[in-house]
C-alpha cells in the first residue's frame, strides 16, 4: 500500500472517530448544565394515608362462600387492569381464592373443622417485611418502599427474568406470558396496563393510599378485611391482632408476612 | 488465525450448513416468541423457569468442565494435556456463549438486559452470575487465543497470561457454584434448598464436560490428521469416571437427606422427589425420564470404571454419550421441573416444554456447535500446520 493511500485511510478513520465522539461529548456537556437545575419534587397529597408498615387482617370467619370473595377480586381486577386470560398457564392473579390446604400447606391436618374445610381463603402478596423476591431481583425493579413497607414493582424496569417468581414462597407473582391488553374488559385509565414480558402482583393499592383511599378489596369487603399500620399500637389491625388468635402463611420461613388471618 | 476457520472441505461446509439451518429454524421461532411473548413456551404461573434455564444450567457445567484439562496441564504440569488444553478452553467459550443466549431468550424483555448493569444489585445472585459468566468467557477467549497463537509461532506464550490462567481455574468452579446459589438461596423451594447442590452441580459438570471433550477428540481424530492422543483420551476418561461416581454419590446423599425428612414426616421436601421418581397426585411425566437418567449414569459408571471397557475407545464413546445424556436429563429436565412441582401452594400443574420452545433451544445448541466447530477447526488447523 502506498503511503498517500494509507494516509487518506488514517484520516478517514480519525474523522469517523471524531464524528462518533461528538454526540457523546455533547451529552456530557448537557448533563453538567442540568446539574445546576433544581430536582423535581413530588408534592405529597395532604389526604395520603401513611404507615410504617401497612398490614392486613383477614377475618376468614366472615367468609362463607365464593360470593363473599368475588366482589373483592372483581374490585381489584377492575381497578388494576388485571386481564382475564382463559389459558390457565398464562393467568394473572393479584388476589384470589383458594383452599385452606393450599393457603397453609403443612398446617392442614387430615381432619379439619367444618368451617375451615369449607371457608374460602383469600391470598395475595404478603408484603413481607423481609421479602425474598426483592433480594432476588437483579435490577431493583421490585423493591420494598421504605416509607410504608409496601413491596412494589416498576413495570418499566423489569427485564422479565422471573427470579422473583421462583423466590416468592407464596406464589403471589404473575408473569405476562403474552400481551394482556386484549383481555382487559374495560381499561381503567387511572392505572397503567402492562406489556408482555414483565412480572406483576398486588401492590396494596399504593396508588389509592396516596390519595387517601383504602385498598379496593378492603373497601368493598364490608369489614371482612382490615387495613392499617402494624407499628401503630392504636391501629385497627393491631387491635384485632391483640384480641384474636391470628396466623400467617409459612411463618417458619422468616419472611415476616404482613397479612394476618383470623381463623 | 481466523482464516483457518473458512478453509475447509465439502464435509466441513456441509456440517456448518446443517447447523446453520437448525439455527435458522430456531431463530424464526424466536422471532415468533419475541412477537407473542413467552406464552409460546410451556411455562406457566407455577413453573416460571423451564427448558431454557435448564439447558443454561447444564451448559454452565459443560463450560466449567473445561477446567479439567486446564488444571492438570497448568497446575500439575501434566504435559500430555498440552495437546488438548486448547480444546477444553474453546469448549468453554462455546458453552458460555450458549449459556448467555439461553438466559437472553428466557427474558420477557430482552431489550432491557443491560438494566442488570445499570441498576447494580449485588444482593441478587443473578447479578453475580452475569459477572462470573462474562468473566469466564473473557478469560477463556484471551487465554485460548493467545496460547494457540504463540504455539503457532513456535514461541512461549506471554508471561502476563500465567496469572490469568491460574485465575481461570477457581473461576471455573465459581461459575457453577454461583449458578447453584441461584437455586438454593430461595426459601420455600425445598427441593433446591440443600447445601449439596453446588458440589453436585460441579461433580456432574466434571463428568459431562470431559465426556463431551472425549467425543470431540474421537471425532477430530477421524476427520483430521491431528490425533489428540490415546493417553489424553484415557486420562480424560478416568476424570469422567471419578466425577460421575461422585455425582451419583452426592445424589444419593440428597436422597438420603430426603429419606431422613421422610422419616420425620416433613412433606414439603419429600414431595418434589416423589413427583420426579414415582409421581404425585397422579402426575408423573418425568418418572420414566428420571429412571432413564439413573440407568444411564449407572451404565456410565460401569463402563468408565472398568478398565477393560474404558480402554476400548468404541465402548468409551458409548459411555460418554450415556453419561452426557444422563446428566443432561438429571440436571436439565429434573432439576427445574422437580423444584417447581408441586407449587408453593402445593398444587401439581405439570410443565411440559412446547415444540417451539424445544426448537428454539435446539437453535441455540446449533449456534453453540457452530462456534465450537469453527474454533476447533482453527485449533486443529494450527496443530496440523505444526506437524507438517
Amino acid at each position: 500500500m502506498d503511503s498517500s493511500r494509507r494516509h487518506v485511510l488514517q484520516l478517514l478513520g480519525l474523522s469517523s472517530l471524531a464524528l462518533t465522539a461528538r454526540p457523546v461529548l455533547n451529552a456530557f456537556a448537557k448533563e453538567a448544565e442540568h446539574a445546576e437545575e433544581p430536582k423535581a419534587v413530588i408534592k405529597p397529597n395532604k389526604k395520603a394515608l401513611t404507615a410504617k408498615q401497612w398490614a392486613m387482617v383477614i377475618d376468614t370467619r366472615k367468609f362463607e362462600s365464593a360470593d363473599d370473595v368475588e366482589p373483592l377480586v372483581e374490585a381489584c381486577d377492575t381497578i388494576h387492569n388485571v386481564p382475564h386470560l382463559k389459558n390457565k398457564r398464562h393467568e394473572i392473579k393479584w388476589i384470589w381464592e383458594t383452599h385452606y390446604h393450599n393457603a397453609f400447606p403443612g398446617k392442614a391436618g387430615q381432619f379439619l373443622s367444618e368451617a375451615v374445610e369449607h371457608t374460602p381463603f383469600i391470598v395475595m402478596c404478603n408484603h413481607c417485611e423481609n421479602p425474598p423476591c426483592v433480594r432476588a431481583c437483579p435490577t431493583k425493579a421490585t423493591f420494598k418502599r421504605e416509607s410504608d413497607g409496601i413491596v412494589l414493582m416498576d413495570f418499566h424496569r423489569c427485564i422479565g427474568c422471573r427470579f422473583c417468581m421462583a423466590a416468592c414462597p407464596f406464589g403471589a407473582r404473575s408473569f405476562n406470558y403474552r400481551d394482556p391488553r386484549p383481555f382487559i374488559k374495560e381499561t381503567n385509565k387511572g392505572y397503567p396496563t402492562r406489556s408482555k414480558g414483565v412480572v406483576e402482583k398486588c401492590n396494596f393499592c399504593a396508588e389509592r393510599l396516596a390519595v387517601g383511599q383504602l385498598p379496593a378489596c378492603v373497601e368493598v369487603s364490608e369489614g371482612k378485611l382490615t387495613f392499617g399500620d402494624l407499628y401503630d399500637a392504636e391501629s385497627e389491625v393491631r387491635e384485632l391482632i391483640r384480641t384474636h388468635y391470628t396466623i400467617r402463611r409459612k411463618q417458619v420461613l422468616g419472611t415476616e408476612p404482613s397479612v394476618y388471618y383470623i381463623v | 488465525m481466523l482464516e483457518l476457520a473458512i478453509k475447509g472441505g465439502k464435509k466441513y461446509y456441509g456440517w456448518m450448513t446443517f447447523l446453520m439451518v437448525i439455527l435458522g429454524v430456531g431463530f424464526l421461532f424466536y422471532l415468533r416468541q419475541l412477537d407473542f411473548g413467552l406464552g409460546i413456551t410451556g411455562l406457566s404461573r407455577d413453573t416460571s423457569w423451564g427448558f431454557y434455564i435448564a439447558n443454561f444450567t447444564f451448559l454452565v457445567g459443560v463450560a466449567a468442565g473445561g477446567v479439567m484439562v486446564v488444571l492438570p496441564h497448568y497446575l500439575h504440569d501434566y504435559k500430555a494435556f498440552g495437546r488438548v488444553t486448547i480444546l477444553g478452553e474453546f469448549l468453554a467459550i462455546a458453552s458460555v456463549l450458549m449459556c448467555m443466549t439461553f438466559i437472553l431468550i428466557d427474558l420477557g424483555q430482552p431489550m432491557r438486559v443491560f438494566n442488570v448493569f445499570i441498576y447494580f444489585s449485588p444482593r441478587s445472585v443473578l447479578f453475580w452470575d452475569a459477572i462470573v459468566l462474562n468473566g469466564y468467557l473473557f478469560l477463556n477467549i484471551v487465554i485460548g487465543w493467545n496460547v494457540l497463537e504463540a504455539e503457532r509461532n513456535n514461541i512461549h506464550y506471554q508471561a502476563w497470561l500465567k496469572p490469568l490462567i491460574y485465575l481461570s481455574i477457581p473461576w471455573a468452579v465459581s461459575i457453577h457454584t454461583v449458578t447453584a446459589y441461584l437455586y438454593c438461596g430461595m426459601p420455600g423451594r425445598g427441593f433446591w434448598m440443600t447445601a449439596i447442590l453446588a458440589p453436585r452441580f460441579l461433580a456432574s459438570a466434571f463428568a459431562a464436560g470431559p465426556a463431551l471433550l472425549i467425543l470431540c477428540c474421537l471425532i477430530i481424530r477421524r476427520v483430521s490428521s491431528f490425533d489428540p492422543g490415546r493417553e489424553q483420551i484415557q486420562s480424560l476418561a478416568k476424570i469422567v469416571a471419578y466425577a460421575i461416581c461422585i455425582n451419583v454419590f452426592f445424589f444419593l446423599c440428597e436422597v438420603f437427606e430426603v429419606f431422613v425428612v421422610f422419616y420425620t414426616n416433613i412433606p414439603e421436601h419429600m414431595d418434589h422427589m416423589k413427583y420426579l421418581f414415582i409421581g404425585l397426585h397422579g402426575h408423573g411425566a418425568y418418572v420414566p425420564w428420571m429412571w432413564t437418567s439413573m440407568a444411564f449414569m449407572l451404565i456410565g459408571i460401569i463402563l468408565t470404571v472398568n478398565p477393560i471397557t474404558r480402554k476400548n475407545e468404541g465402548v468409551l464413546a458409548v459411555a460418554c454419550v450415556v453419561i452426557f445424556l444422563g446428566t443432561w436429563i438429571d440436571k436439565g429436565l429434573g432439576m427445574i421441573a422437580g423444584g417447581f412441582t408441586p407449587s408453593p401452594l402445593h398444587e401439581v400443574n405439570e410443565y411440559i416444554p412446547s415444540l417451539p420452545e424445544i426448537l428454539i433451544a435446539l437453535g441455540v445448541w446449533a449456534m453453540g456447535f457452530l462456534v465450537l466447530t469453527a474454533l476447533f477447526k482453527i485449533a486443529v488447523g494450527v496443530k496440523e500446520e505444526l506437524r507438517d
